[in-house]
């Protein structure tokens, strides 16, 4: 439990059995009157966003959470499988919780996926991965060109995302999976 | 900001407000920090010091000089509050108190409205009754009926988000519930002689028309004696010199000002972050 004062930005609690975090948070007094603690709250479940206030002495639930690492081991149709590293426990992540991340996720890469009691909810990547590009329009000559200048590109599971007008089919690229977006190049073809 | 710009904005601001009060007629004076027994109020906490308290403003003593004949008189000085902490709140931090023997809130709502012209803040001031804007922004009359917890969510909530922001705004005469330290209205004891100003949307201000009833004023130290008891707060002892002062203290008008927050409203900030030189 923690007390209504221990209460700042970041800080991820349990209301009515959802996990929470704290978005915003403001102390108020009004003049004479009780304190008051004026949170903006995210439910961690299902995103939604919403305000509750505390007064002074209010007790408020820790989110039970828990990260535990975890190996991507297959794919079984549209699921993703993972492994538990320590219990080696199989966990199926569909590619709709995995949202964007699907695309960024390769053999062997080892992941940190958050659970609420037994529920995922969130999974974290490697900052960076690496990957080759396999179809993107002929780039411009040289190493040089400002890369203020995108054009689309594709890697091999279809993900679509914009490089600098220079990178080629075949070259290596690392993209940035908490944006999605192209880093720099690693290799050329 | 760096510290030292911060310290010269203040120290701007206080040379501006010295110079009103000493025009106006006003002796500066210096009352005790630590203090025997702090002022009760219900939901004020006092910091310890040793064997005495940091005083959460130094109201008791000015009414000690009103008593004992000073006329008008004014304080800039720390006073400190435990456990208030926030973008508006600093456990520390700086208040000017003034009162004029003989008056009411209705002439330090007039003093209030100077010195904001003599700072630097030129609007006129739009004033609204509690009763008022519960109405209109809340849908319930505190006045009539109270009910204390809600009367402070709701301010929080629904009243102060919707005060105008562009001009200097009062509040007044706010339920008898929430009298402090002020006399009732005469007329109408449903309401106490009290006002607020907010700039930008932000607490400024306190002035009452002083309660100088030592029964009365007992009366209420007790009551909250009892209530910060069932809170589990601690209970202050009585100050009986104060008490007794208020048998020969005229009728007068008070206001309790934050000068910290002053600051943030004449630099357009509303996070004290940006005005303190350094942060608990």
């Amino acid at each position: 439990m923690y007390d209504v004062s221990e209460l700042k930005k970041g800080l991820k609690i349990e209301l009515d059995g959802q996990p929470c975090v704290i978005t915003d948070f403001q102390f108020s007094k009004p003049g004479k009157g009780q304190a008051i603690y004026r949170c903006k709250l995210k439910n961690l479940s299902t995103g939604s966003t919403f305000e509750k206030s505390y007064r002074s002495g209010d007790k408020v639930d820790k989110a039970n959470l828990e990260s535990r690492t975890f190996t991507f081991s297959y794919h079984n149709g549209d699921d993703f499988v993972f492994s538990d590293n320590e219990s080696f426990e199989e966990i199926h992540l569909t590619a709709e919780q995995l949202g964007k991340n699907q695309y960024f996720i390769v053999e062997e890469m080892e992941v940190d996926i958050l659970f609420h009691k037994d529920k995922a909810l969130d999974i974290s990547l490697p900052t960076f991965i690496e990957k080759i590009i396999t179809d993107t329009e002929p780039g411009a000559r040289g190493n040089t060109a400002s890369s203020n200048v995108q054009k689309p590109a594709r890697i091999d599971n279809g993900y679509e995302f914009s490089v600098p007008i220079f990178i080629n089919e075949g070259d290596v690229v690392r993209i940035d999976t908490r944006t999605g977006e192209y880093a720099d190049r690693v290799s050329k073809a | 900001m760096t510290s030292i710009e911060k310290l010269k904005a203040r120290d701007a601001l206080m040379q501006s407000i010295r110079a009103f009060f000493h025009s106006e007629g006003f002796v500066e004076v210096e009352t005790p920090i630590r203090m025997k027994t702090p002022c009760m109020e219900l939901h004020i906490d006092a910091e310890p010091s040793g064997n005495r308290w940091l005083r959460t403003s130094p109201e008791l003593y000015h009414k000690k000089l009103l008593a004992q004949g000073a006329e008008k008189i004014f304080e800039i000085g720390k006073c400190f509050r435990h456990g208030e902490r926030g973008d508006r709140h600093h456990p520390e931090y700086t208040m000017l108190e003034w009162y004029r023997a003989g008056s009411n809130y209705d002439t330090m709502l007039d003093d209030t409205a100077r010195l904001l012209r003599n700072v630097g803040i030129s609007c006129n001031l739009k004033i609204f009754t509690v009763a008022e804007v519960y109405g209109k922004f809340a849908g319930w009359n505190p006045v009539e009926h109270f009910d204390a917890d809600r009367f402070d969510f709701d301010m929080v909530e629904k009243i102060e988000p919707n005060l105008p922001k562009d001009v200097p705004v009062i509040l007044k005469d706010y339920p008898a519930e929430c009298c402090a330290l002020a006399r009732l209205k005469p007329e109408n004891p449903k309401v106490a002689e009290r006002w607020e100003l907010y700039l930008g949307g932000i607490e400024i201000a306190n002035a009452y028309s002083e309660l100088t009833d030592p029964v009365e004023q007992r009366a209420r130290f007790e009551k909250w004696g009892v209530q910060r008891k069932a809170l589990g707060k601690t209970v202050y002892p009585i100050d009986e010199e104060f008490i007794q002062c208020l048998e020969t203290m005229p009728p007068s008008g008070g206001c309790a000002l934050g000068v910290d927050r002053l600051l943030m409203a004449l630099l357009g900030t509303t996070t004290l972050d940006d005005i303190l030189p350094f942060r608990d």
